[in-house]
């Protein structure tokens, strides 16, 4: 998927009685947001969340 | 099908399963994140903070000789101990460890090859029991500084262009278009890369699923940029964690008998008043 314009790839699992949802950037497959929750849902919206914050702060530059 | 320039450095998810009691491995994970390790870890493992536990924390270096030897204490560990590591996005960190374990000496370092993440989609089963070791007296090597760059050697080979240097950013990060990773802190003043340097990304070595590439695969990868035997080779990134990624590649998997990390990497070059810049796309590689 995509935030803030740029690629990021979800990884979701269950660990024990929760459920965790991993966003990473693409490049370099840095964790930027990780979030453990009683639902999926929870969980993913989290990570997304934070994600995108962290994202839009991106500052892009001419070259 | 080649194998690796040494195939004992790597140890994968089928092997390791059969060996969580060996009372002679010890299992570290070195996580990007590290929270990732107490939501679940491979049973047995313990738990190493790249941030805090595989570095010096007062001044920018890596761990000293002190600081290695009580953490491996700490974990058990003798000098006999059989070390493997894994992490998460494809061993990024745990490659990390592995450069300083060898700059002290450590016989016995491997990679769970694909790393947390294979070992997730393999199916395999996480705790979040942490163990616990009987402490040792761990004593380490005096540091082995050849696997490893400094400033001054890096400006020499940017004078000399007799050395190859290996950017292992993305290619935004190379070009200057970013200053850092997407979501992540910058740490320099400027943007673009070395002079010279050809840009390589750290992830083109690993397939999707986290494990490394082919033997052949990674020494064309390498060859269509001018990365052989032939010259030395030096790889940096940002704080110097890709690359030691990319040295591991190098050294172990293709083979390549003189290459070293500049853990300095872009946050020191970038930062460094008076050092030369390209900036831009990648220049094709000289046939």
């Amino acid at each position: 998927m995509e935030l803030a314009g740029w690629p990021v790839r979800l990884t979701s699992y269950r660990a024990g009685d929760k459920y965790v949802c991993q966003a990473d950037n693409v490049s370099p497959a840095a964790c930027l947001a990780r979030f453990a929750a009683p639902t999926l849902e929870e969980a993913e919206s989290q990570a997304i969340s934070k994600a995108q914050h962290l994202l839009s702060k991106t500052r892009r530059y001419a070259v | 099908m080649s194998a690796y320039a040494h195939p004992e450095v790597l140890v994968e998810t089928a092997w390791l399963t059969k060996n969580l009691s060996n009372p002679n491995i010890r299992i570290a994970e070195v996580d990007v994140d590290t929270s990732a390790y107490e939501l679940g870890h491979i049973p047995g493992a313990i738990g190493w903070a790249w941030n805090t536990q595989l570095c010096d924390t007062v001044r920018r270096d890596i761990l000293s000789r002190e600081q290695l030897e009580a953490l491996l204490s700490e974990a058990g560990v003798t000098p006999e101990t059989t070390i493997v590591l894994y992490g998460d996005s494809n061993n990024w960190f745990a490659a990390w460890a592995f450069w300083q374990l060898k700059i002290y000496g450590h016989k016995d370092v491997r990679i769970l090859n694909g790393g947390r993440k294979k070992w997730i989609a393999d199916g395999h089963e996480l705790t979040a029991d942490a163990p616990s070791y009987a402490a040792t007296q761990y004593r380490a090597q005096e540091p082995d500084l050849s696997l490893r760059a400094f400033l001054p050697q890096v400006q020499q080979a940017v004078q000399a262009r007799a050395v190859s240097l290996v950017d292992v950013r993305s290619p935004q990060e190379f070009s200057g278009e970013i200053l850092a990773p997407p979501g992540l802190p910058e740490t320099c003043q400027r943007g673009g890369h070395i002079p010279g340097a050809r840009s390589i990304p750290w992830g083109k070595a690993c397939n999707d699923d986290g494990t490394f590439k082919s033997y052949e695969e990674l020494k064309a990868l390498y060859k269509a940029e001018g990365i052989d035997e032939s010259r030395p080779t030096i790889t940096y990134c940002r704080i110097g964690e890709r690359s030691s990624h990319t040295w591991f590649v190098l050294k172990y998997l293709v083979g390549l008998p003189n290459v070293v990390n500049y853990d300095g990497s872009w946050t020191e070059w970038g930062n460094l008043v008076g050092a030369p810049v390209e900036r831009g796309a990648a220049a094709a590689a000289a046939a």
